[in-house]
């Protein structure tokens, strides 16, 4: 056994770049080529391990992806013949084994590799509506996002096993109930495709909301969702909305550094916009300019366009509140919810005063029941009751919001209002 | 592959029908039923008797157990079920949402791919 030195180090931290950015190719080629997600997982780790004792003495091939596709079909193929059984399964497994020849020429074998549809059929089949939202989530991000089940875990505050757990049953159903491993048909696509880009932004909104646990997961995260984005975008470039999301992601994430300090919430009017990613900045602005161009609006190009205002923006007082106010009123147009339109309270306190916003707010709560339990409703409220000069009636909703505050982080901010009050 | 659509319907929204509402939905079934006679896609399926019609059965310290009304007592009762061939499971659930019950936003269709056991397991 080797002594570990810098050498392997450097080694290391390159296989795993290598690692993170085609497995996810390769595992969708592999799944469509034998047909079976289990199958195709255990061949690529094979597959992996081989990699990791076969490169360092003889270079990293310079398609690593193609070697690694090669070389877990080779696998597989030794795994149906090793397990032949009399039953269909494995009959049409063994006629398929048949077809495929393991002794191809390397050279030839390199012309073979990965096809960019496969990791479309991939994430659609991981967003497939008959699993469950956050089944969706822990595929998406085991097979495409390169993260092993422990991390995932990890980033979503659940005990390891419950993710394992979550992603076997996931697979098990996909198998016994015939989830199809294929890109929507044309009418499917629109509500297909919204499933997809929810589960991107969810995982980068539970990358990006500061709600304690492992930050260097959760930036982890955020990075893993715009890296999906940037998949779709190359995969569908016809799709305004995945332009959007991709936008949004950006827009939000350039914002990320300035979001938290010393464990606090940071709020968007005290964020130093001298730190923001104007680079992303910029990329975020353009997507979005193109996607607004071909005339399909939808709810992430808006939502990217409100962050864009904010973006552009010197300062809180100057931004352009009556366009965000604006937009708010096209989102809720699209895809009403009560987040939204207390989204657009806020903004119109902004644009017009506080005592308006104060009255949306009240009716929003009067019209929606469960705003009683949602904490940053209350917190909304308290600060506008604050703005309006009620403050009894504000301690009283700092304290409801501080009742059900979800994260540390939030809930210390809420309680220095409350204190401040007091 | 297989697969089970279990239709569940609840009897208060069921019970609010026109006598004209029914006659449609009898109409919808059977034309629905002919399309996937056609395609070759049905297997079987049958409307069941009214539920409160039911009886259950289950052994109780070792004695058998008769008792009138559905297993369960809950909103949505199983009024029918189809069994149909298709591709794969999108197959399954575009047929589930085009029955009658369940586009009219009164039936709830649970579908459910059947078990296929190895040949030396069937019997027959």
């Amino acid at each position: 056994m080797t002594e570990p030195n810098a050498t392997d180090d450097t080694q290391l931290v390159a296989f795993e770049r290598i690692h993170r950015d085609v497995s996810g190719e390769v595992l969708a080629s592999l799944i469509r080529l034998l047909g079976d997600f289990d199958l195709a997982e255990e061949a690529l780790q094979e597959a992996w391990v081989e990699a990791v004792r076969h490169w360092p003495d003889n270079d990293v091939p310079t398609r690593p992806g193609a070697w690694l596709f090669q070389t877990a079909r080779r696998k597989a193929i030794d795994r149906i013949r090793r397990e032949q059984r009399r039953d269909a399964k494995h009959d049409a497994a063994m006629v398929l084994a048949e077809q495929l020849h393991p002794d191809d020429d390397l050279e030839q074998a390199e012309e073979d590799g990965p096809v960019a549809d496969d990791q479309l059929r991939l994430i659609f089949t991981c967003c497939h509506p008959a699993l469950a939202r956050e089944a969706q989530v822990a595929l998406t991000l085991r097979t495409l996002g390169g993260l092993t089940t422990p991390e995932i875990a990890r980033a979503f505050l659940v005990p390891e096993p419950t993710m394992a757990q979550r992603i076997v049953r996931a697979k098990k159903k996909m198998r016994l109930a015939g989830i199809p491993y294929r890109i929507p048909r044309a009418d499917d696509l629109p509500q297909r495709l919204a499933a997809v880009l929810a589960v991107v932004y969810l995982i980068f909104t539970e990358g990006h909301t500061a709600t304690g646990g492992d930050t260097l997961v959760r930036h982890e995260l955020c990075g893993n969702s715009i890296r999906l984005a940037r998949l779709l975008h190359d995969l569908l470039p016809d799709e305004p909305e995945v332009d959007g999301l991709l936008a949004l992601l950006l827009l939000h994430d350039a914002r990320r550094s300035t979001r938290e300090r010393d464990g606090s919430v940071v709020l968007l009017g005290e964020q130093n916009r001298d730190e923001w990613d104007r680079v992303a900045i910029g990329e975020g602005t353009t997507l979005l300019e193109r996607a607004l161009r071909r005339g399909r609006p939808g709810p992430y190009q808006i939502e990217a366009a409100i962050a864009a205002v904010h973006a552009e923006a010197p300062s809180l007082e100057t931004t352009d509140w009556p366009q965000i106010v604006m937009l708010y009123g096209e989102l809720a147009r699209l895809a009403p919810s009560p987040v939204i339109e207390l989204n657009q309270a806020v903004a119109v306190g902004m644009a017009e005063g506080w005592p308006t916003a104060l009255l949306a707010v009240e009716r929003l709560g009067h019209d929606e029941p469960a705003m009683a339990d949602w904490h940053r409703f209350h917190a909304v409220h308290a600060e506008m009751l604050e703005r309006t000069g009620d403050a009894a009636a504000a301690v009283d909703a700092y304290a409801r919001a501080v009742e059900l505050a979800e994260s540390s982080v939030e809930r210390s901010y809420l309680e220095a209002k409350l204190a401040s009050l007091r | 592959m297989k697969y089970m659509l279990l239709i569940y319907t609840d009897p208060k929204l069921a019970a609010e029908m026109t006598e004209a509402d029914g006659e449609a939905l009898m109409g919808e079934y059977f034309a629905f039923t002919q399309a996937i006679v056609e395609s070759g896609e049905m297997l079987g399926g049958d409307p069941l008797q009214p539920f409160d019609t039911a009886t259950t059965v289950r052994t109780f310290n070792g004695e058998r157990v008769t008792s009138d009304g559905p297993f369960a007592e809950t909103k949505e009762v199983l009024g029918g079920y189809y069994i149909v061939d298709v591709a794969d499971i999108d197959r399954a659930l575009e047929l589930a949402g085009q029955l009658p019950g369940c586009k009219r936003g009164v039936d709830a269709i649970e579908v459910r791919a059947v078990a296929e056991l190895p040949p030396d397991m069937m019997p027959g």
